[in-house]
């Protein structure tokens, strides 16, 4: 468990600090979000009708940005080796590299979410179920990623590879966030949506680590 | 039998004569069903256009058949380090895509009449579109890592990861009400489609699933000489 903490408290420090960190992300995302005004047209009904889906799209975009070097950077200078050494299984590593990229890259989007919708034009009363909800489908991200991520290692093009595997995976999560938030602002029940969102993160999250894990251990042969 | 064929001699011999065998079966049931589908009276509702489903249903069948069979033979080379597993799984994918392809266009095509639009975003539609970026994933996967056998098991795992989409494709079409046409074949209480439809449809869904049959065990024994001449050149290199 200690070995774990300290484990998790590297990564966070990495992911924080190396490679611009939450800077980089939330910076993706500000840049997106400004973009879209300019591609629809200004017209306020037009972006508050698409604001709150775009600022979830563009949330499962900038969550891809930094999975590249989650497990790459612990793969070549042979860390991942020394890791997997360590009595500590590779599942509850992984796992913990995904708890940490979650922090350093997917709470700090989830609060620029609610301002970028908002700032889009949605109504501000959706602010708090967008915070849940990218909060939820960040974790979701974060361990789909992370599979993405443990999968490309070793290969050509790690970064494009990544999003074209991670992508198609995200599409879950992605309607349900997507549905719950449509819902709530068109006052339909919108609960059902946000717990399948959890649900989905909540399974991502025990079920990628075993895929992660296998896919560390095969690049490491 | 599977343990059996699971010999690449065996495998081999059996699939030398199996496999144009499955692929004259298919071409029946295919001259058959299409014969009946051209035959049958035109839908009440939908005309002439009705026929598309012929070829258009069998395609999504055959593409999601094409998935579970990939998912299979990835969960043998992964979990048994079964090398002939692995040449399937590889075969497999590309056929998958294909189907998946034909579907969306041949869904297009109908869409066009029926709903007067090319692409229509509803459930049903947009999973098979993940289908597909599945299987484009798979193959993207597999070709961007060198050693071919770590490709070979990385690609497994994520061909077992993206199976758990496809109870999602079914779910999805559940939780998201749309335009798409419900269910009307496999159900609780029988087929509420007319016989004269439903008999070259099933005709022609058994003709798709014996040509991928026919087409998958074809690209396995391609696979399987492609893995030996290498093997040989790589030891006459040796010599």
């Amino acid at each position: 468990m200690k070995l774990l903490w300290r484990l998790y408290r590297r990564e966070l420090a990495l992911a924080w600090n190396g490679g611009g960190g939450p800077l980089l992300s939330v910076g993706f995302y500000a840049a997106v979000a400004t973009l879209v005004p300019l591609a629809l047209g200004p017209s306020p009904e037009r972006l508050a009708a698409t604001a709150p889906g775009l600022a979830w799209v563009a949330l499962a975009l900038a969550s891809l940005l930094s999975l590249e070097r989650l497990f790459e950077r612990d793969f070549e200078d042979g860390a991942l080796d020394l890791i997997a050494l360590s009595p500590t299984p590779l599942e509850a590593v992984a796992a913990v590299k995904c708890l940490a990229q979650w922090t350093a890259v997917g709470a700090p989007l989830s609060l620029a979410a609610p301002l970028a919708a908002v700032a889009l034009g949605a109504s501000p009363s959706l602010a708090p179920l967008i915070l849940a909800c990218a909060a939820a489908g960040g974790l979701a991200f974060a361990f789909v990623g992370g599979t993405g991520a443990a999968l490309a290692l070793g290969s050509r093009r790690g970064g494009l590879l990544i999003a074209v595997v991670v992508l198609p995976l995200l599409t879950p999560p992605v309607i349900f966030g997507g549905g719950a938030i449509d819902a709530f602002a068109a006052h339909l029940p919108w609960r059902s949506g946000l717990l399948l969102l959890i649900a989905y993160a909540l399974a991502a999250g025990g079920l990628a680590p075993l895929a992660m894990a296998a896919a560390c251990r095969n690049a490491q042969s | 039998m599977l343990t059996a064929l699971a010999n690449p001699h065996r495998f081999m011999a059996f699939s030398r004569w199996a496999a144009p065998l499955l692929g004259a079966a298919a071409a029946a049931f295919l001259a058959a069903g299409l014969w009946l589908g051209l035959a049958a009276p035109e839908d009440y509702q939908q005309g002439t256009t009705v026929r598309i489903m012929f070829v258009h249903v069998p395609a999504a069948w055959a593409a999601m058949a094409a998935y579970a069979c990939l998912g299979g033979a990835s969960f043998f080379a992964l979990v048994f380090r079964h090398a002939l597993a692995d040449a399937a799984a590889a075969a497999a994918a590309p056929l998958g895509a294909g189907f998946t392809l034909m579907a969306l266009v041949t869904g297009s095509l109908w869409g066009r009449p029926m709903w007067g639009a090319w692409w229509v975003w509803d459930a049903r539609l947009t999973s098979v579109l993940v289908l597909f970026l599945l299987f484009v994933a798979y193959i993207a996967l597999r070709s961007a890592i060198d050693d071919e056998v770590k490709a070979g098991r990385a690609a497994a795992i994520l061909a077992l990861v993206g199976l758990i989409n496809l109870p999602v494709i079914k779910f999805s079409v559940d939780w998201w009400n749309s335009l798409h046409q419900g269910e009307s074949i496999f159900r609780a209480g029988g087929p509420t489609i007319a016989a004269v439809f439903l008999i070259p449809l099933v005709l022609m869904g058994a003709g798709y699933l014996l040509a991928f049959g026919a087409l998958w065990m074809e690209r396995t024994r391609a696979e399987v000489w492609r893995r030996r001449s290498q093997a040989l050149a790589a030891r006459a290199a040796f010599r």
